[in-house]
């Protein structure tokens, strides 16, 4: 089975369609990308995800050809692309605003770029009649972009952009203008098309939800620097960094000093006459190391009596509960004045709560639950 | 290369025909009057050394003691200054009954205020002098009314500079007012209201202050072209209206006098440096507090 | 606020009078009998047979049109290109002085964009004529439709250039086959506003016509120096009445397509 996990990356010999290498990119004064390496595979499905002026767009604009490199180097299948224009560039861009030519009809849009090429008639409705089907716009080639709705546009300025079948395909939020819940349906459909396709799709979105849904890799990013590259799970599950812990989910940081305990096993103190929580780590942290301990609240259990064989136990009072519908968040603030988020799934209809507000509990996790981080 | 082209083209084309003719100009305003083709002295032929030292500014000299020029630019100021303020209070009511007119009026009006713009002004101005004539319609009219017994001499004054002034120039006055006031947000007045204003007080104290903006474009944008009026008032006005695009005419095509004219055009730019930075400077901070 | 004040009717039925009545008593008198503008002897369309009669008007109005058609053509090429160089040209050398150059002529008194014109020609030896109006002509409208242009372009959607970049076009064909189509509305009016300020002119044509070419304002101004005259009521009222033609047709042909434009919008909107 190990033969069909998709992931290049780890592979030493597999040779990536994109390197950047050492890329900087400097507007006047405003360093907006910061000496960033990285690589993307053949086939994947690329997410940069991070808060606005992060970075991501002007990354995707140099891949596009709309921004010049100020420092260093991106390859394409191993060849430089900084001298090659935008419309020689075997790259194709979704753009936010979709920019579908609005004098033109849906079908003149698809064409558009096969038009350039001197593509043969028969061969140019083929293909345009090909990306209509697979975008089921089959219906609407005769429509203007204005009689169609936001969804469909979506769909039109996809087959656009996938007409001249590109190596690599960039989606620059590509969902953000439609309603949530016709964005869960088109992430679905994205990542369907990309795998019929087999395209390269580089997307960039501030929305993590999406990044994690369609991505094989999720690259964050903030002030320029690409903080962690790594599959959805990873990202969540082993962040390297408070940053990325926090960006992505809601998180419990604990900041405190770590104890090697052996086998990979630390105590952390991190609060006057409480006791050290245990954690473990495959990273190395060394004796009296100031650290952070960062657990998902959904790993923190919520008890009234002291859980037993529990590696950690804080005894702490209700301070806030938030009703979502399908969980429920406590707050609970400990002696310290930290507070604690725990989450419990709501899988009952009805169930009386079991704490209120004011409530003495004791919110407790394994060792195993939280990362521990060193910045 | 092809962005070369697309720069070098206009800008050779403005450069040729609308920077260079003000340098010839300015050149010709320190020349002298000659008997000759063409009428000044020097030109370029006479070489370039005797070229720069035959100029003078003998006719600007000429301009400050002859009083026909100064009081000509005193009187086209003030004649400016006037109708931009009777542009204004003819202007702002038509604008705010426009901006509270019920919506779908609007496009309407706009079009009505829009639609003299595109009629010849040399044909709005030919229009009064069939009605302000000793004979003409308002004359007429007043006398039928009983409201005067002997016709007016209306025509022909400064009064008639005055309203076909007012009558040509105040769309530009409407158009920024009224945008200005068709943005301003209506709670803002009920606000004012709610808070004690009577409704002049309202008007005065927020209506009139949001409207700043299109009140400094709109007189601008009256007091600028009016100071430099031509057809106006050599059609209305009488021997007695001095405005200077008049006495620059005059120089030209009656006296002949090139030099003259010239140097009489180079003040009036001069003049006219000072509302014209004042008015971008306006238009720049409008369109900064806008963004 | 649904309901006017009456203070609000008043200024705007007396606001309006203001503009058209002038107007509305020129058109009147045009069909005015008698030879006295100002006592009506009844209907006659004399006048306007006597207009047709009139060599001299009918040769003027001939090279106001042609005028016109030259160098609003004109106007519209260098002014397109002009705007685009403002919006889209980024920095070159002297682009202060190039956007200087195309707002001035707008603020300029025309005697003076005249006579400096009229200097102009005469220095470089060119004979005042047709060719001597049309260039003065392109020169001053060519900013006006700039300044049309510029206004369309600067809302216009960066991205859209971009996707035709992106699918392979030179920029000269995405200018070609995607700017241009979308802001042409801008480009016609910027045409039609060159060509009404053409066919208007007073001042700069009288600096620039020659003995040759003389326009038709040149005319009608130096018919009514000596009063008001009923043939040129009639020439004024056919005037008025095709920019009135052609203006409420414009508005009403923008309006039915944004009408349409909307109508499919919500159409779609309720189709999704």
């Amino acid at each position: 089975m190990a033969e069909t996990v998709f992931a290049p990356w780890d592979d030493p010999n597999e040779k990536p369609l994109i390197r950047f290498q050492n890329v900087t990119k400097r507007f006047g004064e405003f360093v907006a990308i910061d000496d960033l390496t990285l690589d993307i595979f053949e086939r994947e499905f690329f997410a940069l995800l991070g808060p606005s002026g992060c970075g991501k767009t002007t990354m995707m604009r140099m891949l596009a050809g709309f921004e010049t490199v100020s420092e260093g180097s991106i390859e394409l299948a191993g060849q430089d692309i900084a001298a090659v224009p935008p419309n020689k560039r075997a790259v194709n861009m979704m753009f936010q605003s979709y920019a579908l030519f609005p004098h033109l009809s849906v079908y003149e849009n698809i064409a558009f770029g096969l038009r350039r090429g001197n593509m043969p008639k028969h061969d140019l409705d083929a293909r345009v009649t090909e990306m209509l089907k697979l975008t089921r716009l089959e219906k609407f080639a005769r429509r203007k972009p204005h009689q169609i709705s936001g969804g469909q546009r979506q769909r039109v300025a996809l087959a656009r952009s996938l007409a001249k079948a590109p190596k690599l395909l960039l989606l620059d939020e590509p969902l953000g203008a439609l309603d949530a819940k016709l964005r869960q349906a088109t992430q679905f459909e994205l990542m369907d098309i990309q795998e019929k396709t087999g395209t390269t799709f580089v997307i960039v979105t501030h929305d993590q939800e999406e990044a994690m849904t369609v991505a094989s890799r999720v690259a964050v990013m903030d002030e320029g620097r690409v903080m962690q590259v790594a599959t959805p799970e990873r990202i969540y599950e082993a962040p390297e960094s408070v940053y990325v812990a926090d960006f992505i989910g809601d998180v419990n940081i604990v900041a405190g000093q770590s104890t090697p305990m052996g086998e990979d096993r630390y105590h952390i103190s991190w609060a006057e006459g409480q006791q050290p929580l245990v954690a473990a780590s495959d990273r190395p942290f060394t004796d009296g190391q100031s650290c952070h301990l960062a657990v998902r609240p959904e790993k923190i259990a919520i008890s009234a009596e002291r859980p037993a064989d529990v590696d950690n136990a804080v005894q702490g009072k209700v301070l806030d509960i938030a009703y979502l519908g399908n969980l429920s968040t406590y707050y609970v603030e400990l002696p310290g004045g930290q507070i604690i988020k725990s989450q419990t799934a709501n899988t009952r209809r009805i169930s009386r709560r079991t704490f209120t507000w004011e409530d003495t509990v004791w919110v407790s996790w394994t060792a195993t639950a939280g990362v521990l981080l060193a910045q | 290369m092809q962005r070369f082209v697309l720069i070098a083209i206009p800008y050779a084309w403005l450069l040729a025909l609308f920077l260079i003719p003000f340098v010839i100009v300015f050149k010709i305003s320190l020349s002298d009057i000659a008997l000759a083709i063409p009428p000044y002295t020097p030109t370029l032929g006479d070489g370039v050394g005797p070229f720069f030292s035959a100029l003078d500014f003998e006719n600007f000299a000429f301009l400050a003691s002859d009083d026909l020029y100064w009081k000509a630019y005193i009187s086209s100021l003030r004649i400016a200054a006037i109708s931009t303020i009777l542009t204004l209070l003819v202007g702002y009511p038509i604008a705010y009954a426009m901006a509270r007119a019920p919506e779908e009026w609007r496009p309407t009006l706009m079009m009505l205020v829009i639609l003299p713009f595109w009629t010849s002004f040399l044909i709005r101005v030919y229009a009064w002098m069939g009605i302000l004539s000793q004979e003409g319609f308002l004359n007429q009219f007043l006398l039928w009314a009983g409201l005067i017994d002997a016709p007016l001499t209306i025509l022909n004054t400064t009064t008639a500079v005055y309203i076909g002034i007012v009558y040509t120039y105040v769309p530009f006055m409407i158009l920024p007012i009224f945008a200005a006031l068709d943005r301003l947000d209506g709670s803002l007045i009920e606000a004012a209201e709610d808070l004690g204003c009577s409704r002049l007080q309202a008007f005065w104290l927020v209506t009139i202050p949001l409207s700043k903006n299109g009140i400094i474009a709109g007189s601008f944008l009256v007091f600028i072209p009016a100071l430099g009026e031509f057809v106006i008032p050599s059609l209305l006005g009488g021997s007695g209206t001095l405005m200077i695009g008049k006495v620059l005419w005059e120089e030209f095509f009656n006296n002949r006098d090139w030099p003259v004219a010239s140097a009489v055009a180079v003040i009036l730019l001069l003049i006219l440096i000072i509302p014209i930075v004042l008015f971008q400077r306006n238009q720049q901070r409008q369109a900064e507090e806008e963004a | 606020m649904n309901r006017l004040s009456w203070f609000n009717v008043t200024s705007l039925t007396l606001g309006f009078a203001f503009l058209y009545l002038p107007m509305v008593i020129l058109v009147l008198y045009s069909f005015n009998e008698s030879k006295l503008v100002t006592v009506w002897a009844g209907f006659s369309t004399k006048w306007y047979g006597e207009l047709l009669q009139n060599e001299a008007f009918l040769d003027a109005a001939w090279v106001t049109i042609k005028v016109a058609v030259i160098s609003s053509t004109f106007a519209t090429v260098l002014g397109t290109m002009a705007a685009y160089v403002l919006v889209r040209g980024g920095r070159f050398l002297g682009r202060t002085l190039f956007s200087g150059m195309i707002y001035a002529p707008l603020v300029m008194p025309e005697v003076i964009t005249g006579l400096s014109l009229l200097l102009l020609f005469i220095g470089i030896g060119l004979d005042r004529g047709v060719l001597t109006i049309v260039l003065a002509h392109t020169t001053f409208s060519m900013c006006y439709v700039s300044v049309v242009v510029s206004s369309r372009l600067m809302t216009f959607d960066r991205s859209l250039e971009e996707a035709a970049l992106d699918l392979g076009c030179s920029s000269f064909d995405a200018f070609r086959l995607v700017t241009l189509p979308i802001i042409a509305p801008a480009v016609i009016s910027g045409w039609l506003l060159a060509f009404t300020l053409s066919l208007d002119d007073l001042v700069i044509a009288s600096f620039t016509a020659g003995p040759s070419a003389t326009t038709l304002p040149i005319k009608i101004f130096s018919a009514v120096r000596l009063g008001v005259s009923p043939e040129i009521n009639a020439l004024s009222t056919i005037m008025i009445g095709i920019v009135t033609v052609g203006v409420i047709s414009a508005s009403l042909i923008s309006k039915r397509n944004s009408l349409r434009q909307q109508r499919d919008e919500q159409a779609a909107a309720r189709t999704a």
